[in-house]
């Protein structure tokens, strides 16, 4: 495409989108690169005049996230909204464009002895991905997910208009909380603009206490060992398990992070506690903080399973074992201690199909989500599937469609959408949560 | 006796609830219907039209429906607390009150989190663990009596939220009914939006909450409490940044001015040290190793900023007699003053020099005095602001002091409440720190939740925004069942 105008529009930088621009689903016609929160406006009610589809695009790290688009004329790419607006030091808060990235934020808070609790992803990760996915890391344990240090955010609606709530104080109750109804929203409600943030002094030490559990690890074990460290009163950051599928050999082990004055004498109790050959280190092991790949040439499904602590352990021992049963792998990380844990699940060996490896969501969705009998009363959800299965055979990314209780869930975060986004025009076919 | 005038609408809502509902859980007598009137801010009243104490969600759920049916707006209560006017009832609406769903439902130490109904109150939750060595982590100062459901209502802090933060950061699910009467859960597993976020705080006026399931935190292995008096508050208040810029996130630090600190040696005698023109208390906690060495640094902080003198507790019954002084500032002001206004504004923590100087010009302009108890840490200001009723136009004077304390709040990029929520009482100031746009997009929310606006209407908002037709509504049925669901995937 040569001429890219997007009609009615002027003064913001728009390009014709090229094939690196690409969402799965649909090709873009055009990417819109505003630098201000007026400009996004602008642009916004230039598709609302014509009746444009828009994508909202950070660092692109996770567009095959959520459903594949059904609709996009416009990404609205927020690189250029690369601002850290306002960083008052002595008050502990930040305040970022959508575009900035994690490194540059870490970086930049790290010069004042600050920093966002969160931990830092995948490099090129933004502020505003960041809040759309919701997704948190290995320090949840202790400070919450993004929406829990998040105290101000500036939106975009689809029709331009531009909302503020919260503020940049850390205390604050006037008004609804828009910044929490933005998380987990992937780009279905609106353009995150930009977010206010509460900081935390950087923590004077750190230490790792990790410990090679050794395989077969009875799940009672594992649950009693996890409740027991969750419980030290050494106030651990963080508490992470690491169960590497089968072809890595297999064997889970735990890793503690323990951060803050007398560090050291701290991890040493925890270590004590944990016994049997727990180490300390003064870094993290090298899966601290990433999400588990499938491992093997055809991909597979990354699925976020929730459930309460406690019950975890149980389930991922059956996961293993039915996935080792269907020739498939299963790689397990994540906050046990918070009841969240990421899984690839793979095709291992060369006779499993993806079928067979689609086949254990089923079983296990209804182990871990049913709410009674025997179930765990928690969550799966597919974060991403092989791209080699057609979006029509893809499994429902937000799970346990079928109960009453979400059902009732979605028809509430049906009618959010609804009044926020009545033309569906913003990032159709995500289906953020499970509605349209 | 008095008949109450009800509406037509009401007036069928009573009489069936009168077939629903046994006598006793039933309340129309207007002698009776006035220990409702009013929450903790007394001077906003108004007589219920109907108060009805149901003892399950189901219940909960079929008051509302019958409202929903009839257009007659309700008003849910917990203990009444409330320092906003937010449980302030409808003269022609129901009154839904929790103090029947007192149930603490399940204990789940593994796991860490206790299921409550709405009515039970902040303590009685740590209560139910703390032998087990556990404990709710928001501890508002009316927690003796304030309810759960109330908390989340408000999304309620307490002077150890610096390091611990509010009830939204402690609340795992929760069930509610919405303003049509479906009994929903919104939980912290759920995949998008964060409704259940959004829920909290949003003041009554999105439902009605019937179950909370709550986050416990594990007892501190050591606690440090530390009082440490100062000549002035700018003395204090360099403390304050000192420790914060030293890295250190102490549980609490709570200031309090001369005029705070005259009052509540009036009230209580905490014997705090004579002719100090403002104390910090500031509590440290976590584990031993670690509180240990904060506090050597905190110490040295005070003596740098000029504290004169410091006093720690060396027992729990020391922490108690530290605290009491503090715990008690709101209600002992009226030992100093027959009435007074309790204000509620943030300041970012920097700001406070200046918001602190702006608050004695008002002082002066107007003839009125200010006590000031604040949560330091965080800038949450609650200036009490003195006044006579029995002299003409003090009370007036006492307003307007409060209002412009308001305005230095948001002039100084601030908030206008920071935990006793805006309700009835600040639903006007809200202009003044959010836009148009904020609070018609804040609305939308509104809208989605209860399009009739039949939930605590007149609360939060100044001026209600007509949300139209109702798109994605369908009473009754369940549409995602047929249609949706099927197209979807
Ligand atoms: C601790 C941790 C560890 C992680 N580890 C890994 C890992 O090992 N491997 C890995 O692949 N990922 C990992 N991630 C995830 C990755 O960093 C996140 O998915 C990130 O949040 C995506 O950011 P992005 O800017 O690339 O978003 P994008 O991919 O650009 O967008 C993601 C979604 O958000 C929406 N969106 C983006 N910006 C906005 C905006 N301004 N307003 C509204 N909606 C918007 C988009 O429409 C899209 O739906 C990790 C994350 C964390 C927190
Ligand atoms: C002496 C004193 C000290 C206080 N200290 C603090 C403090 O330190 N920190 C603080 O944050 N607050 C404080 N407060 C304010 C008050 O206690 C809190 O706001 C508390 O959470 C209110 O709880 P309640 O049960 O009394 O609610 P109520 O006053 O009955 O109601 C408050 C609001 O919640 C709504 N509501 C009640 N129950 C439900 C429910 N089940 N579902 C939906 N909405 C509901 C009501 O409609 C109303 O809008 C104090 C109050 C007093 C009187």
């Amino acid at each position: 495409m040569s001429a890219p105008a997007l009609p009615g529009l002027s003064g913001v930088t728009v390009r014709a989108a090229g094939h690196t621009d690409g969402l799965p689903g649909v090709p873009p016609r055009w990417v819109a690169l505003p630098e201000s929160v007026e400009e996004i406006a602008a642009v916004m009610r230039a598709s609302a005049a014509h009746d444009l589809a828009v994508v909202p695009l950070g660092g692109g790290t996770k567009r095959r996230w959520g459903g594949p688009p059904s609709r996009c004329d416009v990404v609205i790419g927020t690189g250029r909204l690369d601002e850290i607006v306002e960083h008052t030091a002595g008050d502990l808060v930040v305040r970022a464009q959508a575009g900035v990235t994690t490194e540059a934020l870490a970086a930049a808070l790290a010069a004042e002895g600050q920093e966002l609790a969160l931990d830092v992803p995948v490099p090129g990760t933004t502020v505003g991905g960041l809040l759309a996915t919701g997704i948190a890391g290995p320090r949840r344990f202790r400070y919450g997910t993004p929406r829990d240090l998040l105290i101000g955010v500036t939106v975009v609606l689809a029709d331009g208009t531009i909302a503020r709530s919260g503020g940049k104080v850390v205390k604050n109750v006037a008004g609804y909380d828009l910044g929490k109804l933005f998380t987990g929203s992937y780009g279905t409600l609106g353009v995150i603009a930009d977010a206010t943030f509460r900081l935390r002094p950087l923590p004077a030490a750190r230490a790792w206490v990790t410990a090679g559990l050794g395989a077969p690890y009875p799940p009672d074990r594992l649950a009693a060992l996890v409740t027991a460290v969750a419980a030290a009163t050494q106030e651990p950051a963080a508490i992470e398990l690491d169960w590497p599928g089968p072809d890595s050999g297999g064997t889970p082990s735990l890793a503690v992070l323990i951060e803050g004055a007398a560090a050291d004498e701290r991890a040493r109790a925890v270590r004590d506690l944990i016994g049997d050959g727990a180490l300390i280190a003064d870094e993290p092991p090298a899966w601290w903080g990433r999400l588990p790949e499938p491992a093997g040439p055809a991909g597979g499904f990354l699925l976020e399973v929730r459930a309460a602590p406690a019950r975890l352990p149980g389930a991922v021992l059956d996961l293993m074992a039915a996935a080792g049963r269907a020739g498939a792998g299963a790689a397990v990380r994540g906050s046990i201690a918070a009841g969240v844990l990421h899984v690839a699940l793979y095709a291992a060996s060369a006779g499993a199909g993806l079928e067979r490896v689609a086949g254990l969501l089923n079983p296990l969705r209804s182990r871990i989500e049913v709410a009674h009998a025997g179930g765990l009363d928690g969550r799966v959800v597919v974060l991403t599937s092989p791209e080699a299965v057609p979006p029509a055979a893809a499994p429902d990314p937000w799970g346990r469609e079928s109960t009453r209780r979400e059902l009732l869930r979605r028809e509430l975060t049906l009618r959010v959408k609804e009044r926020f986004d009545p033309d569906h025009r913003m990032s159709p076919g995500r289906f953020a949560g499970g509605v349209r | 006796m008095p008949e109450v005038q009800r509406s037509e609408a009401l007036g069928r809502v009573t009489a069936r609830l009168g077939e629903l509902f046994p006598p006793d859980a039933l309340i129309t007598d207007p002698v009776r219907l006035r220990t409702y009137e009013c929450d903790g801010l007394t001077y906003h009243r108004a007589t219920p039209g109907v108060v009805v104490l149901p003892e399950s969600a189901e219940q909960v759920a079929a008051v509302v429906r019958l409202c929903d049916e009839h257009g007659v707006p309700f008003v849910a209560r917990g203990s009444g607390t409330g320092l906003s006017g937010g449980a302030l009832p409808r003269t022609d609406g129901v009154l839904i009150v929790t103090s029947r769903m007192r149930r603490v439902l399940e204990v789940d130490i593994p796991n860490r989190r206790v299921v409550a109904e709405p009515g039970v109150t902040n303590l009685a939750i740590t209560e139910a663990v703390r032998d087990q060595g556990y404990y709710f982590a928001p501890d508002p100062s009316s927690q003796q009596i304030c309810s759960i459901g109330g908390n989340v209502a408000e999304n309620s802090g307490g002077a150890h939220c610096l390091k611990y933060g509010f009830t939204v950061n402690h609340v795992i699910a929760v069930e509610l009914v919405t303003p049509d009467g479906e009994i929903v859960e919104l939980s912290e597993q759920d995949p998008g939006f964060d409704l259940l976020g959004t829920f909290i705080g949003s003041e009554g006026t999105l439902g009605i909450a019937t179950k909370i399931t709550v986050r416990l935190s594990r007892a501190p292995e050591a606690v440090t409490t530390l009082l440490a008096a100062f000549d002035d508050i700018e003395g204090g208040g360099r403390a304050v940044s000192a420790i914060i810029a030293a890295g250190v996130v102490p549980a609490a630090i709570e200031m309090m001015d001369a005029l705070a600190i005259e009052a509540a040696e009036a009230a209580v005698a905490c014997h705090y040290p004579a002719g100090a023109g403002a104390v910090l208390v500031i509590e440290l906690d976590g584990p031993a190793a670690e509180v240990a060495r904060q506090f050597t640094t905190v110490e040295r902080i005070c003596r740098d900023a000029g504290a004169f003198e410091l006093r720690v507790a060396a027992s729990a019954q020391e922490r108690t007699a530290i605290w009491k002084g503090r715990k008690s500032a709101f209600a002992a002001v009226g030992r100093i003053s027959p009435a007074y206004i309790v204000q509620d504004g943030v300041v970012p923590r920097t700001a406070l020099p200046g918001v602190l100087a702006g608050i004695d010009r008002l002082q002066e302009e107007f003839g009125i005095r200010v006590a000031n108890v604040f949560h330091a840490g965080d800038g949450n200001l609650h200036p009490l602001v003195l006044f006579d009723d029995s002299v003409p136009g003090e009370g007036e004077r006492a307003e307007a002091v409060s209002g412009r304390i308001l305005d230095l709040c948001v002039e100084h990029g601030g908030s206008i409440t920071g935990e006793h929520g805006a309700g009835v009482d600040k639903a006007r100031f809200m202009p003044r720190m959010f836009s148009a746009d904020d609070l018609d997009t804040m609305q939308l929310v509104r809208c989605a939740f209860d399009p009739k606006g039949l939930s605590n209407p007149g609360k939060i908002f100044p001026t209600p925004r007509l949300c139209g037709e109702v798109p994605g509504v369908r009473r009754g049925v369940h549409p995602l069942v047929e249609s949706g669901l099927a197209e979807q995937f």
